[in-house]
């Protein structure tokens, strides 16, 4: 049986602290079959929370179906701004037997279940809470209802004003009639009562801080914000071909495509896709591609078309395990060798991977300006774990720069590949100006004359990587996490592990151990080394092998001591994390 | 090569890859001349290619021109158009590149009926590799790699296009400049996509298909030829036999996908920078609601 008997456990409790108090952190976890409304429930919870000034992460694991199946999301509510999963669950909402079983691993004695009464196992009595959701929905005249039932509870138990549903609810169902919205407000009123009884019964009380509600908060998952990016980055190009988790990207240009002139094409295949962003971009497009591994080893070639005729396009890659099919749903950070040694033949590129809103939105701005200036292929890597985390973001944090163009006006004897020190040909694109503006695949001349001068051959080659120099140079430093001067040990993270990193790091309240985190993985600016002189290294990675750690080694010729990794399909908790960061700290 | 006598030729002294006597040559001449009958700008011209002897053309045209990947010529060709719509975009690939490697993007292109012309040169072999069969090779003729003879019916390019109902589908023969250029010159005048599929021999590694076979193996379209009838146009594209020459098809009434798109005659490269009112409204999107 997976559930203790939490009875047991709370008899010695002194009487003047609730029994059930939550002053910083709370962990609720809504879990069903696909189709079975977890979203609909959490969709309209983090909207209300939000609003009423509460910090809060989200983030959902589901199968790769349609319907039926195990899903769960995490709602965590906190004190100070977080942006990681915790395994702990303080709360768990059940819609049906089979998420207890899929979860039954992070219940433990302290966590309350909610479900409906046929769902629960018999001796639970002390943990396990009777929730009649069904009957409410039928009450308030339909079984849909059920899950606004549910967001009525959680804001019941956290004694949080009704009216901030029901204004949603009228908001949310305004196009469906005023029976609907009644009937959802019925339900939710029946919800809440239940709340509120539930918590005096229970001595459940939730004291977290709240912050004036600021409309200068935004609410978004990490997709949305790669979307704002690449639209801030004056993306105006976008053809792929639809993969979870990159798609989102492709789904969110094509809903702005109208309000910012974004052409939008879903293209037959990958190949097809890349390609046509390399003839987007070579008519003076900003081209982007998004996809995740197995569609970007489809664009491999494109990639290395790119390289040679010097074309910009930014690549958007939203990781999930592989190889192969591999796990459509889940999430994982193993494409970085896949993205660093792609291509065939030596050109230059750059690789970003962001660890939050704020960083994923500056990166794919940085990413375009990358890839037009340096005229290269520029990648920005995502996970699943990334793209559907939903947190806040000040609206501040989010500018609009004047986008510089580096395209020239050509005049008669233009060459595309004409020769300078930086190794950067002026820009031209086809009909603007009186130049003819020639791209090969081919080695080429300054012309675009194929050739097989060796010489020639030379020059060029030289020519496409002398720009990796500036690259390398001016390339992102990782951002330090407590006082890495201080502390023995580096903890190093990219990418998505970056919210993860910076809670465990809090936890364990160590200041000999501190963090570094890269959005910029490839190239390393020659600085880091100094950084890194003298300390202990473990470098965390959502992979199996350790793959930036490897890197670091090879540019950096230091060795890492520690890896820490994980290559389930799920992302590191924090409770894991901080377990992982003490062995390492022990070793 | 020759002196320069079209806006089109390239410098005196460029070095053209293709055999003595190859169609390429006279398939070359007909594309000048029929972009010089119809005074096309080279400044407002790119040529597009994928890879093989025939994907060479564009360098041997002194025009705008991005020489891609094997099989990749449509793709590209699409992004450019969507790009900039003013630009004349005419692609030129082999039988391989375009049938074979190419050959989804080959059908996509005609879905999606993108306002460009495809040139593909159909030797019927694969020269640059050495003479392998090519999609089109016929039935029965031995190759290195087919050493018993071709096991399979040939892919038939114009029935396939038909089948998709490509709004314009041609076949020219190489070894008749004048006809070949008058057929471009309509494919090229045409709003939409058109294919011209063009008999050019290889000299060198396919003996089989040569000058002579294909003036015996082709004929004509006769005067009387309704163009828009689909159904005869596939009936004639499927029949055995001799293979016509001329314009099978024409389908004056479908919308190109530019059209469709509503893409605005402003290149892409001239509206960089998002306007800062619909980003402050798009950013006010996410006060409320968490995803798009």
């Amino acid at each position: 049986m997976f559930f203790h008997n939490g009875g047991c456990m709370i008899v010695h409790q002194p009487v003047a602290t609730p029994m059930h108090l939550f002053a910083d952190d709370l962990s609720i976890v809504f879990g069903g079959a696909a189709g079975q409304g977890v979203q609909t429930i959490t969709s309209a919870l983090i909207p209300v929370m939000k609003k009423e000034g509460y910090h809060l992460f989200s983030c959902t694991e589901y199968m790769s179906r349609i319907r039926g199946g195990s899903n769960s999301t995490q709602i965590r509510i906190t004190g100070r701004k977080r942006q990681a999963y915790v395994s702990r669950i303080d709360f768990l909402f059940a819609l049906n037997a089979q998420a207890l079983e899929h979860l039954q691993e992070r219940v433990s004695p302290s966590t309350l279940v909610f479900a409906e009464k046929a769902l629960l196992p018999e001796a639970c009595s002390g943990q396990c809470i009777d929730t009649p959701l069904q009957a409410f929905a039928s009450q308030a005249g339909n079984p849909v209802f059920s899950n606004t039932a549910a967001v009525g509870i959680v804001l019941g138990i956290m004694n949080i004003p009704l009216d901030t549903l029901t204004d949603y609810l009228r908001r949310q169902f305004a196009q469906k009639g005023e029976t609907v919205v009644s009937q959802n407000i019925t339900a939710a009123s029946l919800g809440y009562a239940f709340g509120r009884q539930t918590a005096e019964t229970r001595d459940i009380r939730v004291e977290i801080p709240r912050h004036e509600s600021q409309s200068g908060t935004l609410l978004m998952d990490g997709t949305a914000a790669a979307g704002i990016g690449a639209v801030a980055g004056g993306i105006n190009f976008i053809s792929s071909y639809p993969m979870s988790p990159g798609t989102g990207v492709l789904t969110f240009l094509a809903w702005q495509s109208q309000r910012f002139g974004i052409v939008t094409d879903q293209a037959e295949d990958e190949i097809a896709a890349i390609n046509a962003g390399i003839g987007a971009s070579y008519a003076g497009a900003r081209a982007l591609v998004t996809t995740s591994g197995g569609g970007f080893a489809l664009m491999e070639e494109g990639l290395s078309l790119s390289g040679m005729t010097e074309t910009p396009i930014v690549i958007h890659i939203g990781q999930r395990p592989g190889p192969a099919t591999g796990m459509p749903t889940r999430t994982e950070q193993a494409d970085l060798n896949l993205v660093l040694f792609a291509g065939h033949g030596e050109f230059a590129r750059a690789v970003f991977a962001p660890g939050s809103l704020e960083e994923i939105i500056e990166t794919m701005q940085k990413a375009c300006d990358l890839s037009q200036l340096f005229q290269i292929p520029v990648f920005v890597l995502t996970d699943q774990y990334l793209l559907d985390a939903v947190s806040t973001i000040e609206a501040t944090d989010i500018r609009l720069h004047p986008i510089a163009s580096h395209i020239v006006m050509t005049s008669a004897g233009y060459e595309q590949y004409s020769l300078s020190e930086d190794g950067l040909s002026p820009r031209g694109v086809p009909g603007y100006g009186e130049g003819l503006v020639r791209a090969d695949s081919h080695e080429h001349d300054e012309n675009s004359r194929s050739t097989e001068r060796f010489d020639v051959r030379k020059t060029m080659v030289d020519k496409r990587l002398r720009r990796l120099k500036t690259l390398r140079e001016s390339a992102l430093m990782p951002t330090l996490i407590g006082r890495a001067d201080a502390a023995e040990t580096l903890i190093i993270s990219w990418g998505s592990t970056r919210g993860v990193l910076e809670e465990a790091l809090d936890r364990l309240g160590n200041p000999g151990i501190a963090g570094m985190h890269f959005s910029q993985v490839f190239p390393i600016n020659p600085a880091l080394r100094h950084l890194l002189e003298g300390k202990r290294l473990a470098v965390l990675e959502n992979n199996a092998t350790g793959q930036f750690a490897d890197l670091l080694g090879l540019e950096t010729g230091r060795k890492i001591q520690h890896r820490i990794l994980k290559a389930t399909g799920q992302p590191f908790s924090v409770e894991e994390l901080v377990e992982s960061i003490r062995e390492t700290d022990h070793a | 090569m020759h002196e320069i006598v079209t806006p089109y030729d390239m410098p005196p002294g460029t070095d053209v890859a293709w055999c003595p006597g190859c169609g390429n040559h006279l398939l070359l001449e007909a594309v000048k001349s029929a972009l010089q009958t119809l005074e096309i700008d080279p400044k407002r011209l790119v040529m597009v290619s994928g890879i093989g002897q025939a994907a060479k053309a564009p360098h041997y045209l002194n025009t705008h021109m991005i020489n891609g990947l094997h099989g990749r010529a449509l793709p590209l060709a699409l992004g450019i158009r969507l790009s900039n719509r003013n630009l004349v975009v005419v692609v030129e690939s082999g039988d391989g590149d375009m049938y074979g490697e190419g050959g989804n993007h080959f059908l996509h292109a005609i879905r999606r009926n993108i306002d460009i012309t495809v040139i593909v040169h159909n030797n019927m072999v694969y020269g640059l590799t050495k003479g392998q069969a090519s999609p089109t090779s016929l039935k029965g003729m031995k190759t290195p790699v087919q050493t018993g003879g071709v096991l399979l019916e040939p892919f038939n390019p114009l029935a396939v296009a038909l089948g998709l109902d490509a709004p314009f589908v041609a076949r020219a023969f190489a070894g008749d400049v004048e006809k070949t250029k008058e057929i471009i010159s309509q494919a090229i005048t045409f709003r939409g996509f058109s294919l011209v599929d063009v008999f050019q021999p290889c000299v060198v590694f396919n003996k089989l298909n040569t000058y002579q076979w294909f003036r015996e193996n082709t004929y004509y379209l006769p005067p009387g030829h309704n163009a828009e009838d689909r159904t005869g146009a596939f009936e004639t594209a499927t029949k055995p036999g001799r293979l016509p020459l001329g314009v099978l098809y024409r389908n004056e009434s479908r919308r190109c996908y530019e059209d469709l798109l509503g893409i605005g005659d402003t290149p892409l490269h001239a509206r960089q920078q998002p306007d800062r009112d619909s980003f402050q409204k798009l950013i006010d999107t996410f006060r409320q609601d968490h995803t798009g």
